[in-house]
């Protein structure tokens, strides 16, 4: 037997399953995620330090992880995560003056971020590669 | 508390494909969120087929044909059919907007329509908004003063007044509201975008004389600072506010008044 309406419970309408995923929501949910990644990160470069500090052996067997392929493509993603976070944070200091939040200069801005970071990350690499001599 | 899926009794099960109408050319696809108090069925969604031919432009109109024409029991909001009274806020094609100013014409694909996001369903497209009436009235959305009443009207230069522009439009149909994700991890305590709107729309009234016990009760990590700049509200609004503004203001209030 069903129960009456005013004892059944009321079901919760959808919300992320349905929502259009757009460009402002979807560099909020960027920057928590770079966020997070950054504590991972900084345990990387914590891990570095105390290897250099603890002996050479450990530097170079740290620096060894590292420098493997699979070492490259984490600190890329490390230095991706920490430019990103970064421009995140010039956006949200800009709104914070209550410049910028017109509905179409936040979407650009939105835009132009993950544009701006992944640019400024392979242009930092490159660089690295060059100041390294190959 | 974020979560990320939806309750058991929430799921949404496929629905059942209702007949095309005999004799359309011009048929229009609508995917429209079910559900009734008086079974024991979880939500489903629906597919409808409208004659175009025979309907207005507007989603709004489309819905009415089906309830007049097809199914009488789908259950949604409406009354003014033209973006003022904000009854007929619902989920259209992945964004909060008001069906009565939504053209079908604008979205590609079959329409997709599901009540106001994150909020208790009390039958098909008509979400419980118990909860937003209550925090808008913990704002106390009326004029406060002290001085002693003039013996006309409350008196405003039209610099002042020009402030209200882009705050007073709100119809309070909870677009924004139920847009946020902040709002929806955190309705309980975060006022939601719609109510500080108006929470600022009173704030930066010249003639309001309660701003600093206004400021004081916003003053919470919850009320006010669960805005995280997410920016869904401004782009949903269908009277194209901007609440993340408002909101943006009422935090540089805060820190005005303390230095």
């Amino acid at each position: 037997m069903s129960k009456s309406a005013a004892t059944r419970a009321r079901p919760l309408s959808p919300h992320l399953q349905v929502y259009r995923l757009i460009p402002t929501m979807l560099m909020s949910i960027v920057h928590r995620i770079t966020g997070g990644a950054l504590y991972f990160g900084t345990l990387l470069v914590a891990a570095w330090l105390i290897a250099a500090a603890t002996s050479e052996s450990w530097f170079a067997a740290v620096s060894a992880v590292y420098g493997s392929w699979f070492g490259r493509l984490v600190l890329f993603g490390y230095t991706w995560a920490l430019i990103h976070h970064m421009l995140g944070g010039i956006r949200h200091l800009i709104w914070d003056t209550g410049v910028g939040l017109e509905k179409h200069t936040a979407t650009r801005f939105a835009q132009a971020s993950i544009v701006a970071s992944v640019a400024l990350t392979i242009l930092l690499w490159v660089v690295f590669y060059l100041a390294r001599g190959a | 508390m974020v979560e990320l899926t939806l309750p058991k009794n929430s799921r949404i099960n496929a629905g059942k494909t209702w007949p095309k109408p005999d004799g359309a050319t011009n048929l229009r696809e609508y995917k429209i969120y079910r559900w009734s108090p008086d079974d024991d069925e979880n939500p489903r969604v629906d597919t409808y087929y409208v004659d175009m031919d025979d309907c207005g432009p507007m989603v709004l109109d489309a819905l009415l044909w089906i309830k007049n024409k097809v199914d009488p029991t789908l259950t949604l909001r409406r009354s003014c059919r033209e973006g003022i009274c904000g009854s007929c806020a619902m989920n259209i094609d992945g964004t909060n907007t008001l069906a009565c100013t939504k053209g079908a014409d604008d979205i590609s694909g079959a329409v997709k329509v599901y009540p106001l996001p994150h909020m208790p369903v009390v039958k098909d497209l008509v979400p419980d908004l118990t909860v937003p009436y209550a925090q808008l009235s913990s704002i106390q959305p009326w004029l406060q003063t002290v001085s002693p009443e003039p013996a006309k009207e409350w008196r405003q230069s039209h610099e002042d007044r020009a402030k209200l522009d882009g705050l007073y439009e709100c119809i309070l149909c909870f677009c924004c509201q139920t847009s946020c994700p902040s709002y929806w991890w955190n309705g309980e305590r975060y006022l939601g975008p719609a109510v500080l709107l108006q929470a600022y729309r009173w704030l930066i009234d010249s003639r309001d004389e309660a701003t600093g016990e206004r400021l004081d009760n916003l003053e919470d990590p919850f009320r006010l600072y669960r805005c995280h700049t997410i920016m869904n509200c401004t782009q949903a609004c269908p009277k194209g506010l901007n609440p993340a503004k408002a909101i943006a203001e009422i935090k540089k209030m805060m820190v005005e008044r303390r230095v």
